[in-house]
């Protein structure tokens, strides 16, 4: 085996274990006993802040202070949001909005607008 | 094939989708960044198999290409799935009756497949640790699936997938929308609108998921402390609530 094979090899491991490792630790920590009753509460408010948190996870590369100014996700999410609580049909909302980003991007279709 | 299974697998199909058509583009692109740092498609395979965590392997790809030494990729690691984390906590109590499932389902509690998990209602007579499984099974799948296929074809072909993986952007829009009309309080979105919007103000991409969600945590704790002190000075009677 070559420096350069096992050298990718360690990482591989090195990275594999430590990401298993960010994700078995509560259940090390709290398998067998219960949780404090303050976190049992803030852990029921978890999912949904973590869910909405994604979101903005999702635009942490948009250039806001660059043309089109992230104008295609702002539009598209407010359509995804109009969509689903009116029609509460989650593929439809997902799919519609998805195929929309994709056209206003490829197509650069705000950039047109500003520029 | 025995009937339950084909309805399992039948209905895990059907919610994992909208991620299949995320995981196949961006695992794609993982691929491709791979094979074009220079790297056989063979340690793409590898990578999505064992790590299985998007953000990582992307950056993996960029501290392999600057020759990063292990402690760098350890520590990096760690502090970008730091958050996964706090995934678990709430899978606690869901995986508790999964038995020989439960390694499985922790090591691919990805952000997506925590976002299904969460949020999806189990179909009647399912056992649950199984459709779970399936669920995840599924989307560890697609990932890697993706990432041969870019590693492999991406160079070769020409595919214009620009834009598509903001289906996973969508699905946490529907699946935020669906948990609050299913919540009573607004306090966690308050407090995502908080973090998130500090965090993309303040700082760096890479690290806008765990502070978004360290502030939002701290936020909801802080919250929760100052509830619990009114609620107990003003009802010093009704002790049953907090035992």
């Amino acid at each position: 085996m070559t420096n350069e094979v096992l050298y990718l090899l360690t990482v591989i491991t090195v990275v594999a274990i430590a990401t298993f490792i960010t994700r078995v630790l509560p259940f090390v920590l709290f398998n067998s006993k219960e949780p404090p009753v303050s976190m049992s509460k803030i852990e029921k408010d978890l999912p949904p802040m973590i869910l909405l948190i994604l979101v903005f996870y999702c635009l942490k590369d948009v250039q806001w202070s660059q043309p089109p100014y992230g104008s295609p996700e702002v539009v598209t999410i407010a359509v995804v949001t109009i969509l689903h609580v009116l029609k509460r049909n989650t593929l439809l909302s997902i799919f519609i909005g998805t195929g929309l980003y994709m056209l206003l991007v490829q197509h650069d279709v705000f950039l047109l607008f500003f520029s | 094939m025995d009937p339950e299974n084909k309805m399992i697998i039948l209905s895990a199909f059907k919610i994992t989708f909208p991620v299949l058509l995320g995981y196949i583009p961006l695992g794609i692109a993982f691929g491709l960044l791979l094979s074009g740092a220079g790297y056989h498609w063979s340690y793409a395979l590898l990578m999505s198999i064992f790590i299985y965590a998007g953000s990582v392997q992307f950056i993996s790809v960029a501290l392999l290409v600057a020759g990063a030494g292990l402690t760098e990729f350890l520590i990096i690691t760690l502090l970008i799935n730091l958050r996964h984390s706090f995934y678990g906590l709430s899978m606690i109590a869901r995986f508790s009756d999964a038995g020989k499932f439960k390694p499985y389902l922790i090591f691919a509690l990805t952000d997506e497949t925590y976002a299904l998990l969460i949020t999806t209602e189990l179909p009647e007579n399912v056992p649950k640790s199984k459709f779970y499984f399936s669920i995840a099974v599924m989307n560890h799948f697609y990932w890697v699936a993706g990432s041969i296929l870019g590693a492999v074809l991406g160079s070769v072909i020409d595919l214009d997938l620009k834009g598509m993986a903001f289906v996973l952007t969508a699905l946490f829009v529907v699946l935020t929308i669906e948990q609050y009309y299913h919540s009573n309080t607004r306090v966690p979105f308050i407090a995502a609108i908080g973090a998130g919007g500090i965090s993309l103000a303040l700082f760096s991409p890479e690290n806008i998921l765990l502070f978004s969600i360290l502030i939002g945590t701290l936020f909801l704790a802080v919250y929760e402390k100052i509830a619990r002190s009114k609620n107990i000075s003003m009802s010093t009677t009704d002790q049953k609530e907090w035992p």
